[in-house]
């Protein structure tokens, strides 16, 4: 495994478990996922797609599930004819409690040698644990950024 | 939000952080190599960051990374910014920065 190509960090007022629950469930994800979908069953081995408007954007594979603390899941792009042909990459959740507030760490890494699904990554994870942070703390997700219509493309 | 505008206040600090924008995932030497800065300092500096969070680490192999964490600066952004404000703003950014932009 090449060293990762993205790290990002939130700290959560909440708990592992409830967590868990917010990276999984179809319902959660849709409303901070900038109107994105993931449904799976988290299963290793079982696939996980990530759609907006009834339309698939990631075709996902479960690589990792140890609920509520591991997640991992291969991620490819299939919305982009480009991106689609590409080997697809990895993304990895590590959730470590802290107290009274959870640390989650969302690593991706392993994109194909000039990958064009990694330039559109890196604005697309910080909207979305931000939004997922807010929604969590607040129970309001942050509104979807209109102007990026990559959002859900991107992560 | 007080431990982020703190690391932020300082031009070193902000310029480790250039450095990961420019290069993400770099060891201490290799952010350490070309800086005015003891290695200890450097350390300094980016114990602060990590604690603001805007600093995150790994250990890939035997090496200690550092990435560039951008989460905290988006919640600040996202505090005062409104969601309709976001495209005049990107094409303030971009004038200034054409206007701005040097003749090489």
């Amino acid at each position: 495994m090449t060293k990762p190509e993205f790290v990002y960090v939130t700290y959560i007022r909440t708990t592992p478990e409830k967590l868990w629950q917010a990276l999984t469930d179809a319902e959660f994800t849709r409303q901070y996922w900038m109107n994105c979908t993931l449904r799976s069953d988290w299963k290793v081995g079982s696939k996980m797609t990530m759609e907006r408007d009834g339309k698939v954007m990631n075709e996902c594979t479960v690589t990792q599930s140890e609920p509520p603390y591991r997640l991992a899941f291969d991620w490819l792009s299939v919305f982009d004819d480009e991106m689609r042909k590409e080997k697809p990459s990895r993304v990895s959740y590590l959730i470590e409690p802290h107290g009274d507030i959870v640390k989650l760490t969302v690593t991706h890494q392993n994109f194909a040698e000039g990958s064009a699904t990694l330039p559109s990554i890196s604005f697309g994870w910080p909207m979305v644990l931000a939004s997922l942070k807010s929604y969590l703390e607040t129970g309001q997700a942050l509104p979807p950024d209109l102007s990026a219509r990559t959002s859900c493309e991107a992560a | 939000m007080d431990d982020v505008f703190k690391a932020l206040a300082d031009a070193s600090r902000r310029d480790l952080l250039d450095r990961l924008h420019a290069r993400n995932g770099q060891s201490l030497s290799e952010l350490c190599d070309g800086l005015a800065m003891t290695r200890q300092a450097v350390t300094k500096h980016l114990s602060i960051l990590e604690a603001a969070n805007l600093v995150a680490t790994v250990k890939h192999g035997r090496e200690k990374l550092h990435y560039l964490n951008p989460v905290p600066i988006h919640q600040i952004g996202e505090r005062w910014i409104k969601k309709f404000e976001r495209g005049r703003m990107a094409a303030l950014s971009e004038l200034k920065r054409k206007l701005e932009e040097r003749d090489d």
